[in-house]
């Protein structure tokens, strides 16, 4: 496989260039030239209109996957409770199942989780796939895994959807590398293509600033982890129909060799970033750690959690688990308040999708203000006292 | 111990600056760096060694230049470093570098631990840790954010998970990925810096790793990127002016329209 400049066709037009994201691309002598370093993702292809420039592929010959049919979603739970990652996956489910008319199914594992079963029916599964197991009471890597892949090979479904959590994204790997086929991460936006059956998978990639859509046209199940709180829920319909699979795995047949000694939930002072649906979040404006307090007012008046950029937490501020960006977490909640924060880009990938952002910075440069909705120009101290007092009024209640 | 460590080089975006007038990143003084998450499990593999002692090899596939990045790992303390380069392996999705790292690992021989990052920057997958571990058939830890307790076969570990921790245990050899909480690594020391200076990076190509050519680069990708494109930008922007008390009473107007709260 390579990628070629055709001479005689290319122009030296230079909408190449602008083409590619790691900016290899040069122009020099009317042709174009592709740097080392490309990785063949094939950006600048269509972008030249003369056709000049192709990526060689040895020809895979196509395997037979009419045997690939149907839409599954994993049903993550978590002490014995479905995840709300897998009501989003099933309402997205549902549209790609329809378009393809085949039917939409839903993988549980877990432990006295048949009530949960019967709740995803209601939520549009045709069928669920029951596997009601102490073994399976949590989640753990190699049993999960053996059990998954092996029905997968029995059943043979054409795409898998998992919720891009801890569990998701550590389970599906396994998967997609026993059974030989793509996996996409952290998907923000799925399509299908009725014709040939590809699912397009958008994602944010090289830290956000760039979009990638991705198939798997070669090979099946086509699989992809799923961002939390993109997809929208399925709505709960009682009188929806489906069947209750229930089956049983032979644990005796495989060596586990993990075991799960302690499930610790640490009880932070506020709501889990990652599911907050309001995030106030602190930079290094913020001035110390004191002054967090503020913010947690804030989000307590809310409803909502904090959240920290990581040069505070860096200073020691905040504990890891609130940093927001590229190497803490993503978040995409309805609304977004940054407070004392520049806006780096790698703190902006983490926040990005938010639905509202509120930047409150004293610098009316800071580059926060091009991403936010709204911005105040001020200092966090005075503003975000200011800001829970507002609240505090028009809300009610006694905090 | 034998501990093997896989680093990526990436670049390093806080330099990334985008030419107004060409729409395109400027190259020059992009550096490239390890992978932040990849300096942790480096510190990992350090603080193991130090404990139990053996040898820590660094192992990483990209670009001849990738050698910086292994030498930096040396001057922080590794014992060694292998590259995979070769033309043949560009263009690898998350299956394809799994395979071919783990064909890196197989070489190099009688690992006891691999240590890789929680995910790399760039691509943000999370994806290569497990996908190495599974090609292995070895056990795996994602998320470690503290080792418990290691010695010969055996490790256990703190998961992190959304809402905590999980204390895991498993036999070894096996894989885990490390979380930016487990350590600070150190920086690398004169002494470290004058051996990395001379140390030989070996180099394996594809045949080196005896790979099977339809496992390997993008002929070994099940997954093909068919478009880029650049986020729709967001709209709005509206600046709220006046005294302190009129501008939270202007937000707290609009986020009342907007029926967040
Ligand atoms: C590989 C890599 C990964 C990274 N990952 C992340 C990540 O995951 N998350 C992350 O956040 N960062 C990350 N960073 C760091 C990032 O580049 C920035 O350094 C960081 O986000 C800056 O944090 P900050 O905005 O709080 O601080 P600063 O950039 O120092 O900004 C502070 C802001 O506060 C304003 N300010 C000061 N005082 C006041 C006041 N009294 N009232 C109002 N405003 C005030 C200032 O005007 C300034 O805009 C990463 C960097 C690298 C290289
Ligand atoms: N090309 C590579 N060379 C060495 N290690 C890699 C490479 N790609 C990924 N890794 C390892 O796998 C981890 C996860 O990467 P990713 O799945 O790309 O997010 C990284 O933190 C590295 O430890």
């Amino acid at each position: 496989m390579s990628i070629k400049v055709i001479k005689d066709k290319c122009i030296g037009c230079k909408l190449c260039i602008k083409s590619c994201p790691f900016g290899i691309i040069t122009v020099d002598n009317k042709l174009a030239m592709i740097g080392e370093g490309c990785n063949l993702c094939g950006a600048c292809v269509p972008s030249c209109k003369f056709g000049a420039i192709v990526i060689e592929r040895e020809q895979v010959v196509l395997k037979d996957y009419s045997g690939y049919r149907g839409v599954w979603v994993f049903a993550e739970q978590r002490k014995g409770k479905v995840e709300g990652v897998a009501y989003e996956l099933l309402g997205e489910g549902r549209k790609l199942a329809d378009r393809l008319q085949v039917p939409l199914s839903a993988v549980l594992l877990g432990q006295n989780v048949a009530e949960q079963a019967t709740e995803l029916i209601a939520h549009g599964a045709d069928k669920v796939y029951l596997y009601d197991d102490p073994v399976l009471a949590n989640f753990q890597d190699d049993t999960y895994g053996e059990v998954f892949i092996k029905l997968v090979e029995e059943e043979k479904p054409e795409i898998i959807l998992i919720g891009a959590t801890s569990i998701g994204r550590s389970l599906a790997p396994k998967i997609a590398l026993r059974v030989r086929t793509g996996l996409t991460a952290d998907c923000t936006g799925l399509e299908v293509d009725t014709l040939n059956r590809n699912l397009l998978q958008t994602r944010p990639a090289f830290g956000g600033n760039i979009m990638a859509t991705i198939i798997c046209p070669n090979y099946r199940p086509q699989m992809a982890t799923v961002r939390h709180k993109v997809m929208k829920k399925a709505v709960r319909q009682a009188d929806h129909k489906g069947e209750i699979i229930k089956k049983q795995f032979d644990f005796t047949a495989i060596s586990i060799k993990t075991k799960v000694l302690n499930i610790v939930e640490e009880v932070t002072k506020t709501i889990n970033i990652a599911e907050a649906d309001i995030i106030v979040s602190g930079g290094r404006g913020m001035g110390g750690p004191e002054n967090f307090k503020l913010l947690e007012e804030l989000a307590q008046v809310l409803g909502g959690a904090v959240g920290s950029s990581r040069a505070a937490v860096d200073a020691g501020w905040m504990p890891y688990s609130h940093q927001v960006g590229q190497t803490g977490r993503t978040v995409c909640p309805k609304l977004y308040i940054a407070c004392g924060i520049s806006g780096a880009i790698q703190h902006l990938v983490g926040m990005q999708s938010s639905d509202v952002i509120v930047a409150i910075n004293k610098d009316a440069q800071a580059p926060i203000f091009k991403l936010a909705t709204f911005g105040i120009e001020g200092d966090v101290l005075q503003v975000v006292p200011a800001l829970t007092k507002q609240f505090k009024k028009v809300l009610g209640g006694d905090y | 111990m034998n501990i093997v460590v896989c680093i990526k080089q990436v670049p390093g975006t806080t330099d990334v600056k985008i030419n107004e007038k060409t729409n395109t990143l400027i190259r020059e003084g992009v550096e490239s760096i390890i992978n932040p998450f990849d300096v942790y499990a480096i510190e990992e593999g350090l603080r193991i060694k130090e404990k139990v002692g053996g040898k820590v090899s660094i192992l990483c596939m990209g670009p001849p230049q990738a050698k910086e990045s292994i030498k930096e790992a040396i001057a922080m303390g590794a014992d060694e470093g292998i590259l995979l380069s070769d033309r043949a392996f560009a263009g690898s999705d998350t299956w394809a570098t799994s395979y071919t790292l783990s064909q890196g690992i197989k070489k190099i021989g009688n690992a006891d631990l691999i240590i890789c990052g929680k995910q790399a920057i760039d691509g943000d997958t999370a994806q290569v840790g497990p996908g190495i571990a599974e090609t292995l058939n070895l056990p795996f830890i994602a998320y470690v954010r503290k080792i418990e307790d290691i010695r010969d076969g055996y490790i256990r570990c703190e998961r992190l998970m959304e809402e905590g921790y999980e204390v895991i245990e498993m036999s070894l050899p096996a894989l885990i990925t490390v979380v930016k909480e487990i350590n600070n690594p150190r920086l690398p020391s004169l002494k470290g810096m004058m051996r990395a200076k001379k140390a030989e990076i070996v180099t394996w190509t594809a045949n080196d790793l005896n790979s099977i050519p339809e496992n390997i680069g993008l002929n070994g990708s099940p997954t093909q990127v068919v478009k880029i494109f650049s986020p729709p930008a967001r709209g709005g922007g509206e600046m709220l002016h006046g005294e302190i008390e009129e501008q939270a009473e202007k937000l707290v107007t609009k986020i009342r329209e907007l029926k967040i709260v």
